[in-house]
């Protein structure tokens, strides 16, 4: 009874939030919507029992992509009018995407009722274990199994890391930076001066 | 499974990229350009480790479960190795050349060796692949330092350029292959590419087609085979020199290596699925890479086109899916990287006498009369590409079409003739203007002692001297063959 109250809780809200998303006229909202709508959906994947998922969702969605979008949005400095002035023009066009989602989308439940395309039959190796959550059955896969792929996604990431600081990284002249020990070195005799101007002259400094 | 075991198979991979975690720290406080081309020495010294390290697993011909490691993601087993020779070979190469180029352009930097590095690494992993998940991080990790080496040149905006297109194309790539791999896990319920041999071998069910043509129009893509190749030229002709070299020779290795696990071994029992589309891929490349090279004012642009042509020939030997042609495909390989090396590094010599890189074939005009070794070195290069006979490149073309004839291919075989013959006028027009045009007087620079050493060794591999070698070449390939195509 709990689980269908809160499932119906989860989705109304996260069809409100995910509405919201489209239909609010501030980017800084929208964005904000998103990540309602995100959390919503983490419920729903803890309901399904899938807990990794969940986790992936807040970590990765609201923890990185919506801040990312949420950066992008009040950094740059984007004219949301200009780019909702060519609405009209660009209406044909999206009706036609429209039409062809929608299209797809009665293909789809069209062939439900037909039954499945056979599929290969999963050869075990990555069956989840009945008695363990499966955030355990991946961390167990994933550090003996997969250690070996583990370790090289890592490296993976590291050479993006490296290739965007090769990229960007340049030796700018006439960047001022902080001396801390010239900082601390200076003493109030050297700067600060008293000056006696005369009315009306100003001071020469 | 046991892990020592596992880690000894995987030695080479675990030194390389312990090795480039220890550079890169290393360079993180001695920057500047003597510590990056110091950074660079130490690399070539690990890939020449690497290579004593995987030299005695081809040469022992290791085959069979024994060379299974990470419970059977990985194999080091003799086809691997022969692959990791060519590569580090190929690497050291372009490794050694980069310092000269880029110290021009104050652009030398610790970094170029890292990222090279950790590309082996990625390609080690890719000719080692025995599950669709290994191939698929090699991959990545292989093209992901690639973009960031294409790009590596800072000021000039061709480079920028050539970073930006590769990477756009190569994401688009990798994306059709993934979808491929992941049809292919869909219609057989298993990445290890023995698993898919199995779920296939009554016959390819429509999905099944599906995902192998997208699996095998990703890595085309990645060897530049037409209809699949029209980003070579442009990255290849913008990308720093050196890293055109190393593009040109070990990328391809490894992805031509992995195309040949991917249809022999995984989809192994069902070559006729295939063979029609790797023998269209086969012909056009050979032909649209003669034709379009004729245009050509460029030289990186005219070898671009020369290595899609080559990879062309190298399909032929694929599409016979028979022993003998993926035994003639390595053979032609070890003769392709030394046409590629050779060419490349003559290039990276041609200098004005400010020592500015010179690119323009018209500049090459007369250049028998002002630097007649390097005339001579481009020469035998050029007739090699061309496959005139003293030289080895004809051997190598040799053998790829026999074994076609012997697989019964007649028709491609001669086609595949006929296109090596359009193809021959464009290395021939290289030829000519060097010797018979009037002296433009424009690369008249001196050229780094590396440079001389690396052509010089090309040269003398593909002179005539060469066939001394190619008995034990050919028995190597035989071993590496008989390695791939034994179940696992």
């Amino acid at each position: 009874m709990i689980q269908l109250f809160a499932f119906y809780l989860f989705a109304a809200i996260m069809l409100v939030a995910a509405s919201l998303t489209i239909l609010s006229r501030n980017p800084v909202h929208s964005v904000l919507w998103l990540i309602v709508a995100f959390f919503n959906a983490a419920g729903l994947m803890v309901l399904l029992g899938a807990e990794f998922i969940a986790m992936l969702l807040v970590i990765v969605y609201v923890g990185a992509v919506a801040v990312l979008f949420l950066f992008v949005v009040m950094m740059l400095d984007i004219d949301f009018a200009e780019l909702r002035a060519g609405f009209i023009r660009n209406f044909p066009l999206g009706i036609l995407l429209a039409a062809v989602l929608a299209g797809e989308l009665l293909l789809g439940l069209g062939a439900v009722g037909k039954g499945g395309i056979a599929l290969g039959t999963p050869d075990g190796s990555a069956a989840v274990p009945a008695d363990i959550s499966n955030i355990q059955a991946i961390g167990q896969l994933l550090y003996t199994k997969y250690l070996f792929l583990f370790e090289a996604a890592g490296i993976i990431l590291l050479v993006a890391m490296v290739g965007a600081i090769v990229l960007t990284h340049r030796k700018r002249p006439g960047v001022r930076g902080q001396n801390v020990p010239r900082q601390n070195a200076r003493r109030p005799e050297e700067a600060t001066v008293n000056m006696q101007p005369e009315v009306g002259k100003g001071v020469q400094l | 499974m046991d892990w020592l075991q596992s880690l000894r198979l995987a030695a080479p991979e675990i030194l390389l990229s312990l090795s480039g975690l220890v550079i890169l720290l290393a360079s993180a406080w001695a920057n500047g350009p003597r510590a990056a081309r110091l950074a660079t020495w130490l690399a070539v010294v690990v890939l020449a480790v690497a290579g004593a390290m995987t030299a005695p697993v081809l040469f022992a011909g290791a085959k069979g479960p024994e060379t299974l490691a990470f419970s059977g993601l990985f194999a080091a087993d003799a086809f691997a190795a022969a692959a990791k020779l060519l590569i580090y070979a190929a690497a050291g190469a372009s490794l050694l050349v980069a310092p000269a180029f880029f110290e021009r352009f104050r652009a030398m930097r610790a970094e170029y060796p890292v990222l090279v590095l950790f590309a082996v690494l990625g390609m080690s992993m890719m000719v080692s692949a025995t599950n669709l998940l290994t191939l698929y991080i090699g991959l990545e990790l292989n093209s992901l330092a690639a973009y960031v080496l294409a790009a590596f040149l800072k000021t000039d905006d061709r480079s920028a350029e050539a970073g930006l297109k590769y990477f756009v194309l190569g994401s688009l790539a990798s994306g059709i292959l993934l979808f491929g791999m992941s049809l292919t896990y869909g219609f057989t319920g298993t990445t290890d590419f023995a698993g898919i041999a199995t779920a296939f071998k009554d016959g390819l069910p429509a999905g099944g087609a599906f995902a192998l043509v997208f699996v095998l129009a990703g890595l085309a893509f990645k060897i530049s085979a037409v209809p699949f190749h029209m980003w070579t030229p442009d990255v290849y002709e913008g990308a720093p020199t050196p890293v055109t070299t190393f593009f040109a020779s070990a990328p391809k290795v490894a992805a031509l290596g992995l195309t040949m696990i991917v249809s022999l071994k995984a989809f192994g029992t069902q070559a006729p699925a295939w063979q029609p589309i790797v023998i269209f891929a086969a012909l056009a490349s050979v032909y649209w890479g003669a034709l379009g090279a004729i245009g050509q004012t460029n030289i990186k642009r005219l070898l671009a086109y020369s290595s899609i042509n080559n990879v062309g020939f190298l399909l032929i030997g694929l599409a016979t899916a028979t022993p003998a042609g993926a035994s003639a495909m390595l053979v032609y390989l070890a003769i392709y990287v030394a046409m590629t090396i050779g060419g490349f590094v003559a290039v990276l010599m041609l200098k004005d006498s400010e020592g500015n890189p010179v690119e323009a074939i018209s500049d090459l005009a007369g250049l028998s009369r002002e630097r007649k070794v390097l005339a001579a070195s481009l020469a035998v290069v050029m007739f090699s590409l061309a496959g005139i006979p003293p030289l080895l490149g004809f051997w190598g073309k040799l053998v790829v079409f026999q074994s076609a004839v012997q697989a019964g291919m007649f028709p491609v075989a001669v086609l595949g003739v006929l296109g090596s013959v359009v193809g021959a006028f464009y290395y021939l027009k290289v030829v000519k203007v060097m010797y018979f045009d009037e002296p433009a007087g424009k690369a008249l620079g001196k050229s780094d002692g590396v440079h001389q050493t690396i052509l010089a060794l090309c040269v003398l591999f593909l002179s005539p001297l060469g066939y001394l070698v190619v008995k034990c070449l050919t028995a190597l390939a035989d071993l590496a063959v008989a390695a791939l195509l034994t179940a696992a």
